[in-house]
This record gives structure tokens, C-alpha cells and sequence, in this order.
């Protein structure tokens, strides 16, 4: 035989039917009809407090609600709808009340989307001072003060182990350490301490099988962790990986780059009048062995406060592939107030990337702006030549989601504490004057 | 008094005893209040029914505790203007005893202080004064003046109708073993400690547990 799991009563006021589901645990219980406070421990029910809350508001979780929360089965209870008016501005949360005969009581908590799993905790832990502001120690973690405000109650419904009433207040204060946060309710009779635990929506949501979509989460709440600080911790960590062996890499190609010299021409000369197309020759066919790997084409023209140009194709002779590129060489210098100038070089290199082996030759188009008659110049072809630009390049890229999640986690850190009694905005000044 | 059964002087009911030596019971069927003379049992009062209860003990539950095995024999139903209580009474398998107490889903278990202490006078009692009990400092945090408002089963005293009596909690004062309490029941002429563990139902392993429907 099981025991009766719940009561059936009637309201004194309208005469509805109430179900007391906690039993000899309920010190008052709300009609759901005309939400007159009863007093549960009363036979005859009488009314604590008539219906006077200004609004009504409506549970995301219907009392009756059962669900498994982290392993557990729970039953929602009772409800009430809390404020704090900071600045004028009256900021709303939900408490839903869980029940389970075998597990006690347990809470829920919402604010903006925000949701806490909620134990009231059996005895005080220790309140120090740290760095001018309090903390709470708890199983040697610290947590640090948040806020301090006066709750009020603004609207109840369903049954609560204690006497419930419309107005009721008390001073919370908030001590976090993400993602849990210790709060502190005082009043008159008793002080009472809680350990929430963050808890995201879309589990509340599944664990109470409630339909659709959880409403989105506003802002960063008071103990919602830090995921962005950790997981720039663990990236910057992984980051700090790939910079050794990517190093690693770059060594290996400087000790086994075989810089091979496949081609290169004498000096040569041209007239930098003459037209482009007389100018333009091809050179013998050299042979590319080994890899296919880059090739670096490295043009030495003796400029003298002028440029030249050199239009290059790169032909190779079995396929007919062709890479085209151009290259400039300018070189000026001269003297004025400051002294000697220069710019530019007379040597220029281009990297091909990826130039499998075989036949080729250059094709070559010269054609300069010099003050001098003739341009001497050079050409030269080596393979395999170490470089340093796409190493210098990933490593870049990869620094970005590192530096990205860092930004995020101090955007989250100072939106947290925004919200708090240690907000910049406020100032150290105002936290003295507290 | 090692009987194991014997008849309750109003209904005629057999009442079979968990507890050999129990001084009182209540007879489960009638609710009559009987106290142990000799081998006959003495109707001395009748106890109204027990508010329907959500906790998942009762009378019969065992279970057990720093490796002793424990039975629930008896129960005291306490209840002050905010809230109420039960106390289980458990007998061990030792021999020894012990009280559990119910409230709001918390569980704690405790013995009788085994060392004299010198105790406060009811009305030298203040919130947030400590104490040490069995060498433990306890703080009190609460002070409540309850009445019975039920018994059931067997309880080893012949009391069974009290007035108004006061009750002293006592958190363990400072961190670390933050589950210590303590109790001062003001019952009698002399103050009685109590030094106690709060526990999670699952870590007394316990057996025959009150089933409740639905859940």
C-alpha cells in the first residue's frame, strides 16, 4: 500500500479545490483560483493574506510540473515572482520550488533567461574580506561579492514551507564564483544561505519537457561561467603548440633546403630606348630535378635613380605550362638636408610556389626607364629555396581565434560586473560611501 | 519487559513490539497511548490522528549509520506557530539509540551529548552565543517553542502529552564540518544536549521506506 502523495482541500474564500502536495510540509498554499494565501496547517484553512498583488504573472513551469533534473525527479510545487528596485528600476526573477518526499525541497531560479539550480545550504558559511570587499569561503572555494539588494515578494502562487506573503522582504546579497554563486536572505527571524548552480535554459527545457524554445538569455548573469576565459586559456595553450612546431618546420627546411643554383645567365646588357618587343629573348632550357618545390627567380639590374621592368614567362617544354610574372627593380638615391637617401634595391627575387620538375625556359621581356645608355642585369634560378612568409602567415591566422575568444572573455568579464555593486560606471568612491 | 508482544488493554489488538524494551507505545490500530507496567500494558491516553505526512520514513524503516544498523521504532510529530517537525526514535543494532530528525527534507541524526557539559539556563539563552558540546563549538541559530502534536510507535519515555517546551538549534561555528549540529531540548527540569550529523537520505542506505504514490 502507498501513501497518498497529495490533500484535497477547499478554499474558505471561493471555495475551490486545493491540492496540497507537500503535505505536512506546507505552512500556507495558495488558492489558484483567487489567489487568497491559506494558512496550510489550519484545518479550517484560514486566510493569511487576501489577493493583492498588483500583477499577475504566469509560471514558464506549471505547478504540477514533475521532471528529472540532473538525475533526479522533481515536482514543481510552488512559484513566486520576486523583485529588486535599484535605482528606480524594479528587475523581476521567478522561484519555482521543487518538491520530492524522498529528496526535499530544491529551487529554481530565472532572471532574463538566466536559470540557477538552487540548495538551501544547512548552515553559514564563513564571510571574510578580501581586497576591500566581501567574500564567502565554501569548501575552501571563494566567492566574491556581487550585489546587495532588498527582495520583495511581488506574486505567489502554489504551497511554500513557510509563510508566504505578498511583500514580503528580506536583504539578499550575492557572493559568485562561476559558475555557482552563494546567496545570503536576512530578515528579522532567520538568515538563510543558498548555493545556486547556473544551469542552462535548454536543460531546464528538457528536463521538464516544456515546449518549444527556451527565450534567449540576456546579457551575462551575475554566475554564468566563464567559458570564454577558459577556453582562451586552452587556445592560447594549443596556439603556443603550433608556434613550436611550425618553428620546428622552419628550422627543418633551413637545414635541408637545397638552394640548388638550376640556372643563371651572365651579365647582360640592353638599350633601354630600344622598342619592347626587339628587347624581348628566351633563354637556353635548364632542367628542374628532384621534388616538385618552389623556385625562386632573383633579377639583379644596376639601376641608377630609375626602374626596369622584366616580364617573365617560365615555359616548360614537355607540357607547354607557362607562369607568367612580372618584376620591377628601381633604385634611387641622393642627397638632401637630412643627408644620404635611397630607395628601393637593385635585386629583386620572385618565389614561384610549386614548379614540378622537367624542361623549361624563361622567356624574358625587358624594358627600363634609366639615365644611362645601357642596363646591365642578371638572372638567376635556383629550386628549393626556404621561405619564411607562409609559415609567418599561419601563424598569424592562427593566432586570431585565441585573441578573438580573449576579447570575448574580457567582454564577458565587464559585462558581468556591470551589473554589480562594483561597476565602473559607479565607481570606487560610491562603494566607499556604502 | 522482554516480551515481544502483548494486548492493547482498549481494542484487543495484538501489539507486537520492535523494541523489546520500549516504556510506551501507541497501538497502531485504536491510537490509544499504552505505557508498559510489568508484562500488562496501560492505557493512559488517546492520541488524535497524525496530519498526513510527506516524509518517506515510518515506523519500521531501517537502515544504517556509522556501521550500525538502525530500526525506526517510534515518532514524535513537534510543531511550533512556523512550521513542524518529526523525530524518529531509532533503535540500533548495538543497542544504542538515536533520534532522527525530519524537517523540511533535512535529515540529521543525533545522540545524546556524551559528555556533561554545563548547560545554558532557558533564559540565558541567546541567538548567535556558543557553546562547546563533546568538544565540538556550536552557535545557536535558532530557538523554537514547539508542542507534541502527535505520537506513534514506541518511545522509550512515558511522556506522551507535553506542553509547550523550548528547543535550541546549534550550527557547528566556523567552516570546515559545516553538517555538525546541535540540540538543547529545555523538556525537562534539566537541559538535554543532543549532537547530531546532517545526512542525505541515500547515505543511511535505507530499507522499508514509506512508499508514496507517483513517486
Amino acid at each position: 500500500m502507498s501513501a497518498p502523495a497529495v490533500a484535497s482541500l477547499t478554499c474558505p474564500q471561493c471555495g475551490s479545490a486545493i491540492e496540497l502536495r507537500t503535505l505536512d510540509q506546507a505552512l500556507s498554499v495558495v488558492c489558484a483560483s483567487c489567489g487568497s494565501i491559506l494558512d496550510a496547517r489550519d484545518p479550517n484553512l484560514h486566510v493569511l493574506q487576501e489577493f493583492k498583488a498588483r500583477q499577475k504573472f504566469t509560471p514558464q513551469i506549471p505547478l504540477g510540473t514533475r521532471g528529472t533534473l540532473k538525475g533526479e525527479k522533481w515536482e514543481v510545487v510552488g512559484y513566486q515572482v520576486r523583485g529588486a528596485t535599484i535605482d528606480g528600476a524594479t528587475y523581476y526573477w521567478e522561484e519555482y520550488l521543487l518538491f520530492n518526499p524522498y529528496k526535499g525541497f530544491r529551487y529554481l531560479t530565472q532572471y532574463d533567461g538566466h536559470w540557477n539550480d538552487v540548495q538551501v545550504l544547512k548552515a553559514a558559511p564563513d564571510e571574510t574580506m578580501s581586497g576591500g570587499r566581501p567574500v564567502v569561503t565554501l569548501h575552501g572555494e571563494t566567492f566574491k561579492h556581487f550585489q546587495t539588494a532588498t527582495a520583495e515578494t511581488y506574486f505567489v502562487l502554489g504551497e511554500f514551507p513557510w509563510q508566504v506573503r505578498v511583500g514580503d522582504r528580506a536583504t539578499a546579497s550575492d557572493f559568485v564564483a562561476p559558475p555557482r554563486m552563494l546567496s545570503k536572505e536576512k530578515t528579522d527571524e532567520e538568515t538563510t544561505w543558498s548555493l545556486g548552480t547556473y544551469t542552462p535554459a535548454a536543460q531546464i527545457w528538457s528536463a521538464f519537457g516544456l515546449p518549444g524554445e527556451p527565450p534567449h538569455a540576456r546579457g551575462v548573469y551575475a554566475n554564468q561561467p566563464d567559458e570564454f576565459v577558459s577556453r582562451a586559456g586552452s587556445m592560447a595553450k594549443r596556439y603556443l603548440l603550433f608556434v613550436a612546431v611550425i618553428a620546428a618546420i622552419v628550422f627543418i627546411r633551413l637545414v635541408t633546403a637545397s638552394r640548388e643554383t638550376v640556372f643563371a645567365t651572365n651579365a647582360q646588357f640592353f638599350r633601354p630606348g630600344a622598342p619592347a618587343d626587339s628587347l624581348a629573348f628566351v633563354t637556353p632550357s635548364f632542367t628542374l630535378r628532384g621534388r616538385t618545390t618552389d623556385l625562386e627567380v632573383t633579377t639583379e639590374a644596376q639601376v641608377d635613380n630609375g626602374w626596369a621592368y622584366f616580364e617573365y614567362a617560365l615555359v616548360n617544354e614537355q607540357t607547354g605550362t607557362t607562369y607568367e610574372f612580372g618584376r620591377e627593380v628601381s633604385y634611387y638615391y641622393g642627397r638632401d638636408e637630412d643627408g644620404n637617401w635611397s630607395e628601393g634595391s637593385r635585386r629583386d627575387h620572385a618565389l614561384l610556389p610549386s614548379v614540378p620538375a622537367g624542361q623549361y625556359f624563361l622567356r624574358v621581356a625587358p624594358e627600363a626607364q634609366v639615365p644611362t645608355p645601357f642596363l646591365e642585369y642578371r638572372i638567376v634560378v635556383r629550386r628549393d629555396v626556404p621561405t619564411y612568409t607562409p609559415y609567418l602567415i599561419a601563424l598569424a591566422l592562427l593566432a586570431l581565434p585565441p585573441i578573438l575568444v580573449g576579447l570575448r572573455a574580457w567582454g564577458m568579464e565587464s559585462a558581468r560586473w556591470k551589473e554589480s555593486d562594483y561597476s565602473s560606471s559607479g565607481g570606487d568612491d560610491d562603494d566607499d560611501d556604502e | 519487559m522482554t516480551a515481544r508482544s502483548a494486548a492493547c488493554p482498549n481494542c484487543g489488538a495484538t501489539i507486537e513490539f520492535r523494541w523489546s524494551s520500549a516504556v510506551q507505545t501507541v497501538c497502531p490500530y485504536c491510537k490509544a497511548v499504552l505505557v508498559r507496567r510489568d508484562l500488562d500494558l496501560e492505557k493512559v491516553g488517546m492520541v488524535s490522528d497524525l496530519p498526513p505526512t510527506s516524509s518517506p520514513i515510518q515506523l519500521g524503516t531501517e537502515g544504517r549509520w556509522q556501521q550500525d544498523g538502525f530500526v525506526v521504532v517510534g515518532r514524535i510529530v513537534y510543531r511550533y506557530d512556523r512550521g513542524g517537525w518529526n523525530e524518529w526514535y531509532l533503535r540500533t543494532m548495538r543497542g544504542g539509540d538515536a533520534w532522527l530528525s525530519d524537517a523540511q527534507g533535512d535529515i540529521g541524526i543525533s545522540t545524546r551529548a556524551t559528555k556533561a557539559v554545563a548547560l545554558p539556563a532557558a533564559n540565558d539563552l541567546k541567538v548567535g552565543q556558543s557553546y562547546a558540546i563533546d568538544d565540538t563549538r556550536f552557535r545557536v541559530a535558532s530557538l523554537t517553542r514547539a508542542r507534541y502534536a502527535g505520537v506513534e510507535g514506541e518511545l522509550p519515555f512515558t511522556t506522551w502529552d507535553r506542553d509547550e517546551s523550548l528547543f535550541a538549534d546549534l550550527d557547528a561555528d566556523g567552516s570546515g564540518d559545516t553538517l555538525r549540529f546541535a540540540t538543547i531540548d529545555y523538556s525537562d527540569e534539566s537541559p538535554v544536549a543532543y549532537v547530531g550529523t546532517y545526512v542525505e537520505l541515500d547515505q543511511l542506505a535505507p530499507k522499508n521506506l514509506r512508499r508514496i504514490e507517483g513517486w
